[in-house]
Formats: structure tokens, sequence, C-alpha cells
């Protein structure tokens, strides 16, 4: 079980690319209803930047309900809407399970690792 | 491990308070593992309740973090000859707003939106789920699960094992 006590936790890099800057977003902890907002808050301000590519790294992420989910949700429509990709990197298989349930694992684009995002 | 075939219901009460839901998540899964689920299907049972207990704070008490939420968990017994597998029950029940249970559905995954997922997720991972109102206040959710034939039939075969192994006077 994953220790939920710690606050999500974010790191941010850029790297320029060829048609646009790739942002990668690695965030660490739980995402449930205690902690979505902020997640929702801090995609969004970066999908406001309009990158080309966000990457989501999903690796840290040792839980994450339909809050967290419709956070992700809501970034993707930010960020099609002016033709951008967003990427959701190495989801453990306990967060990969719910985009299943939720049908929407053919709805993001999920990669296994961040050098694959990188690379899409 | 002994299995209980029974277990006299494990009650939880929490306030409405979105920081007490992985604490419920963890009693959650760790009392299915003890009652036979395996680990994957412990954390889809924590998952629907926790999106459960996500909606009556949102949707049953308004947001508001100083409202009780009952939870009861109880391992009903497998059939009289021993055979076939029991059943997890999870009651919820809030104090909160009532609702018209033929509204509470799943909505359409079709559409592709934020929001709306709980119901869904409930109903996915649990055999069972029933939405009734509790007599002028609140409402009451039940869950059920079945506990799969195949995780006792692992439990039986390694029971076998450990017989085979053991010397023979």
């Amino acid at each position: 079980m994953s220790d939920s006590d710690a606050q999500v936790v974010f790191q941010v890099s850029r790297h320029p690319a060829k048609g646009g800057e790739t942002v990668v977003v690695s965030i660490r902890g739980d995402v449930d209803l205690v902690e979505s907002p902020e997640v929702r808050r801090r995609l969004l301000e970066l999908a406001n930047g309009k990158p080309a590519r966000l990457v989501v790294d999903l690796a840290g992420v040792g839980y994450m309900d339909s809050s967290g989910v419709a956070s992700l949700v809501e970034a993707l429509q930010r960020v099609r809407s002016y033709q951008g990709t967003l990427v959701l990197a190495a989801p453990t298989p306990r967060v990969r399970s719910i985009f299943e349930i939720a049908r929407l694992d053919t709805i993001f684009q999920i990669v296994a690792t961040r050098e694959e995002a990188l690379g899409a | 491990m002994t299995r209980p075939g029974a277990l006299a219901p494990v009650a939880v009460r929490i306030l409405s308070c979105p920081t007490y839901l992985s604490v419920v998540r963890a009693a959650t899964e760790r009392f299915c593992v003890a009652v036979g689920f395996d680990s994957k299907s412990a954390q889809q049972i924590g998952l629907a309740l926790d999106e459960a207990l996500a909606n009556v704070i949102k949707h049953g008490y308004e947001g508001r973090q100083d409202q009780p939420i009952h939870i009861e968990f109880q391992l009903l017994p497998a059939g009289g000859d021993g055979e076939g597998a029991g059943q997890m029950r999870i009651c919820v029940r809030d104090f909160g707003r009532q609702v018209d249970t033929s509204q509470i559905v799943s909505r359409d995954l079709d559409d592709i939106r934020p929001g709306g997922l709980g119901v869904h997720i409930m109903r996915s991972v649990m055999d069972e789920v029933s939405f009734r109102r509790r007599g002028l206040t609140g409402m009451e959710l039940e869950m059920i699960k079945q506990v799969r034939p195949a995780e006792r039939d692992a439990e039986r075969a390694c029971d076998g094992a450990a017989e085979q192994q053991e010397p023979t006077a």
C-alpha cells in the first residue's frame, strides 16, 4: 500500500524540441479527492503555456481515483484545444487499471516509460 | 492463514473529511486480503469504496467535512457444505441529502469529460451495488463482491501440497 501521508509533489522539466517544447511534469504521491484539486490546477497552469507536448509522468503515483482522472481529462481537453499532445508515462498497473475501467485507456496516449514519452 | 467462514461486522465511523479516505482505503485493502481476495481485487474494492465515500462527501453532504459516515464490512459465509466462495458486503450509511435512487446511474463513457465516473467504477468492480433512502434523512449504499472460487482453489492447492510434504509415521 502506498504512503499517502505526504502531499503530492510535482517536478517539472522542459525540453526544447523540433516542433515545439516538451514539458514533463512528474507527479509523486496519491491523487485522490484531497490532492486532485492541486493536480488539476498545476496541469492546467502548464497547459496554458501551450507546450507542443505535455508529458505527465505517473511513475510515482501510487493511487489515483476518478477525481485524479478528471484532472487529467481536463488537461487533455485543454491541450487538444490548441492541437497539442498529452502523454501519460509509466503508470503503475494499479493506476492504469482505473483508466481501463473508465475506458479512457484508448483515449489517452499511455506509454510505459518517460523515455518513450519524450520520443512519442 | 485460516480463512474465516464468516466474520462479525467490522464497523468504521469517520467524518466526511477527504483526509480520512486514505485511512479507509488502507483498512479496506487489508480486510479484503485477510478474507481471501487477491491484492489486485483488494485494491479495486478499496477504489470502489473510495468512490462511494467521495460521492457522499461531494453530493450527500455537499462538501461539508464534519458530518458522519458509517461504514460496515462483513464477510458473509459460504454455503453450508463449505464449498463455494463467501461474499464481502460493504455498507455505507450517511445522514445527508437524499436523492432519487433512479437518478444514480453510470454515465455514458463515450462522452469524454471530467467527472461522473464514480458510479461506473463501483458497478464495474463490485458484483452488486444498490442504493436506498434511509428514513427521512440520508442514504444507504450496499456493495457486494463474491470471493472468487479461484482464490479458494489456490488455498486448497497450497494446503494439499503442504500435506504431501508431511513426513509419515
